[in-house]
């Protein structure tokens, strides 16, 4: 019976993970509509709690929504099926791929085909960035950091500079904590 | 040592990918360019070949980069590296640590690094568009100006027009074949 729903939870991330294309945000009304409404593992309010940390935590909602599932379905072994059920499509899908795109891309046609598509990678980039923008906090502390990496990451970029924006990121959240610290301190002091 | 690289470098990208799947394509391009694993022109075509794939271009740009680096064990490695953060992560917030992911300090961190993320994003397509725009000749090339311009052209202009936004994949289907056309004359 035990092994049963691990392998359950393995079969059913697994079909969501083959079927769902651009990963993201595509997964979530899909994993919403099998694991709350047809198995009924959660309920649709859990769905959109975990959604919501998710937003908030490192890695792509979809896997992150897969591996809550699988917990709260079956413990840590639920968890670790269903996380691998999802990755494992697209694993399995690119590890073909890339062994034979390097031999695809010698042919003519073929190259000039990606020499467009890179084109279009840099202007979907683009609008990943301006959704992001229309949905940030629109607070002048948010456009002073995002103003302040954009530049910083532009001058990284177009001069070429060796410094990893994980550092960038990790200045940015310390900015975060001192700007909160500094607002509590002014408002500790007009209390006093 | 590879195994090791690879494991680090990707454990890196996935305790810092904040901000969805885009997200993570600036920081991937970080580890990946720094380490010599793969060139701009060849990243950018694993993107368009991720984004035209079921999965998450984090892991799929993970599998990718760990197998043309180390084969099999490499790609196994990279993938579970890129994914152990946010395994981990989500259960310790909701088993666990539910009170201190909303703790005000927290929060005030990811009010930081969010903003950031997202400046980073712009800015990695912004150079990537940029970088584009120069032909085989070094100088910014009319073809590539003419398909940058027309591809721009549909994909925000579908949207206020059609009231229907263009899919990755279409775009990119779309791009190929002009690819195949402007450059095959």
């Amino acid at each position: 019976m035990k092994k049963h729903i691990y392998w359950e939870l393995f079969q059913t991330f697994f079909k969501i993970g083959l079927f769902t294309f651009g990963g993201g945000y595509a997964m979530i009304p899909i994993i919403e509509d099998i694991c709350a409404e047809k198995k009924q593992w959660i309920t649709h309010e859990d769905m959109m709690n975990v959604t919501i940390v998710a937003e908030s935590t490192p890695g792509p909602v979809a896997i992150n929504c897969s591996t809550f599932v699988g917990y709260r379905q079956a413990g840590i072994a639920g968890a670790v099926a269903a996380t691998l059920g999802v990755v494992l499509p697209s694993f399995l899908v690119i590890y073909a791929i890339s062994m034979f795109l390097d031999h695809f891309l010698e042919i003519t046609w073929v190259a000039n085909a990606f020499r467009g598509i890179q084109i279009a990678v840099g202007l979907l980039i683009l609008r990943a960035a301006i959704h992001m923008v229309k949905l940030m906090e629109k607070s002048p502390f948010s456009w002073t950091v995002f103003g302040c990496s954009f530049a910083a990451m532009a001058v990284i970029d177009l001069c070429a500079l060796n410094f990893s924006s994980i550092s960038m990121l990790l200045v940015a959240g310390v900015v975060g904590i001192l700007f909160y610290l500094l607002g509590r301190h002014r408002e500790g002091g007009r209390k006093v | 040592m590879i195994y090791l690289d690879l494991f680090l470098g990707f454990l890196r990208v996935g305790c810092f990918a904040f901000g969805g799947s885009y997200g993570a394509i600036p920081l991937i391009r970080d580890v990946v360019l720094s380490y010599g694993w793969l060139t701009e022109d060849s990243l950018t075509n694993m993107i368009a070949v991720s984004e035209s794939t079921p999965g998450p271009i984090m892991v799929n740009l993970a599998t990718y980069v760990g197998r043309s680096q180390a084969g099999l064990l490499g790609a196994a490695l990279a993938t579970f590296a890129v994914v152990l953060p946010s395994f981990v992560i989500i259960l310790l917030v909701f088993a666990a640590l539910k009170a201190m992911w909303a703790h005000p300090v927290t929060q005030a961190a990811l009010g930081g690094l969010t903003p950031c993320i997202i400046g980073i994003v712009l800015a990695t397509g912004l150079t990537m568009i940029l970088s584009n725009l120069t032909g085989a000749a070094g100088a910014v090339g009319i073809r590539e100006l003419a398909l940058t311009a027309f591809l721009a052209a549909v994909l925000f202009g579908a949207k206020p027009i059609l009231k229907k936004s263009v899919s990755p994949i279409a775009l990119i289907l779309l791009a190929a074949v002009l690819g195949v056309v402007v450059y095959g004359i």
